[in-house]
């Protein structure tokens, strides 16, 4: 009966939308101005090549602001659902019976950690000249904790001391991002104004705060999602008491 | 349009319908890790590499692992 | 055809929304929600691509070369990463829920069963 009136539902809605759809410019031919304006005034303004970055961390970055305060919001929901849970299971460190990983998926794991990490922090930091940023990097600097894990080397997360310093990475992040809003403020009487040199196209340093931006985006989202995955990993790590 | 970008919207449609219509969780964490992949895909198809490697990240490290790893938590309570 | 992009945007859409409404499984839900996330970064990208344009960085191309719109792409790339961590917070949600009803089944979560 559910499924039926889902059905109904959700023909009348997708025929509403595909006539909606039939009123916008046929693909590929795009019409709005913002794009257009973005590629002949950010080279000259910004001093860097990459668009999206200029768009994320300087053109609209009171939307970038916003979207980290969500995940700020998000993994704090997360870790306070997954927490109350922790405190009815403490017990000893009895060894769970978990199967141990095969030698090589140890040998490829701890091989591999160290330069995921560096190939995220890559990511990050080249946000203003290649393709990538903070979002991207900090996802795979997150990853290369997911790394050790597979590596056989989960169990350390139950130390507490390492769920601290990854919320302490992404408050860090979340913290950094709201001083570089504020300094802008205070630095030249707009909020978010990008007010660093703004150097040669090309180089590390240039792009002024876009580069402190994607830093401050990779710190928090590296921490949000180790976090993320630290809290999971707990849960399905700890034995059921019964 | 290329075909090349009319092959990878056709093939995002299918994997779509294909994982709302898995319906073990398991097994579903599999088909969403390759429709990640085929997003992204699209997405390169269509010149956003940055969009393609966030979705890379997210949708074939992060969502089938989170997956897996609650399944873990509820399967260990049914036991 | 040139519509093709908007159509899998909309149809991915609407069979996300179909897997939430008629789900058995709470973790089955949350990643029929994200297909339908999905159907939103499709349908960005799909407004912004021009014609023969290139991706919206300038590093080796000359400045002057047709790109792509990076306003949707600078709205797709955040939305990516945010969305999959409110997924992981409904996953955390469903763990919960198990372990407070026992069971993951939406229709047999009513809390307000008498």
């Amino acid at each position: 009966m559910r499924s039926f009136l889902a059905l109904a539902a959700l023909g009348v809605l997708g025929a509403v939308l595909v006539v909606a759809v039939t009123g916008l410019e046929p693909f590929g031919h795009y019409p709005g101005p913002y794009g257009d304006v973005l590629a002949k005034v950010v080279p000259d303004e910004r001093h860097t090549g990459q668009l999206v970055a200029a768009t994320v961390f300087d053109y609209r970055a009171f939307d970038t602001l916003g979207e980290e305060m969500i995940l700020f919001a998000a993994v704090c929901g997360c870790a306070a659902l997954l927490r109350v849970l922790r405190s009815e299971h403490e017990e000893g460190e009895g060894a769970p019976a978990r199967p141990v990983p095969s030698f090589a998926a140890r040998a490829m794991g701890a091989a591999l950690v160290g330069p995921v990490m560096v190939l995220g922090a890559y990511v990050v930091v080249h946000g203003h000249l290649t393709p990538g940023g903070g979002f991207s990097g900090g996802v795979v600097v997150a990853g290369a904790l997911l790394l050790a894990y597979a590596g056989g080397q989960g169990l350390r997360l139950r130390r507490v001391g390492s769920i601290t310093l990854l919320e302490g990475t992404e408050a860090l992040g979340a913290a950094g991002f709201l001083a570089l809003a504020l300094a802008g403020l205070i630095a030249a009487g707009t909020l978010l104004k990008n007010f660093l040199a703004l150097g040669t196209s090309g180089m590390l340093l240039s792009a002024g705060t876009i580069p402190v931006g994607n830093v401050a985006v990779g710190l928090e989202v590296a921490g949000a999602v180790a976090l993320v995955f630290a809290e999971f990993l707990e849960q399905a790590l700890l034995e059921d008491p019964e | 349009m290329t075909f090349l970008q009319a092959t990878c919207l056709v093939v995002v449609a299918l994997l779509g319908t294909l994982v709302v219509f898995t319906r073990d969780p398991l097994r579903q964490a599999a088909v969403t890790g390759i429709f990640g992949l085929g997003l992204a895909a699209l997405f390169l198809a269509v010149q956003a590499p940055d969009v393609a490697l966030s979705q890379i990240a997210i949708g074939a490290i992060v969502v089938p692992v989170l997956v897996l790893l609650a399944m873990a938590k509820i399967r260990e309570h049914d036991e | 055809m040139s519509l093709l992009a908007y159509l899998v945007a909309v149809w991915l859409f609407v069979v996300g929304i179909y897997g939430v409404v008629t789900s058995r499984h709470l973790v089955h839900l949350v990643m029929c929600l994200s297909v339908a996330q999905a159907s939103t970064y499709v349908l960005l990208l799909g407004i912004g691509y021009r014609k023969g344009g290139q991706a919206p960085i300038f590093g080796d191309i000359p400045t002057s070369t047709p790109v792509v719109d990076p306003v949707v792409q600078a709205l797709a790339l955040t939305d990516v990463v945010v969305g999959a961590t409110v997924s992981a917070l409904l996953l955390a949600l469903a763990v919960q829920a198990h372990k407070r009803f026992g069971s993951v089944d939406p229709d047999e979560l009513n809390a307000l069963r008498g």
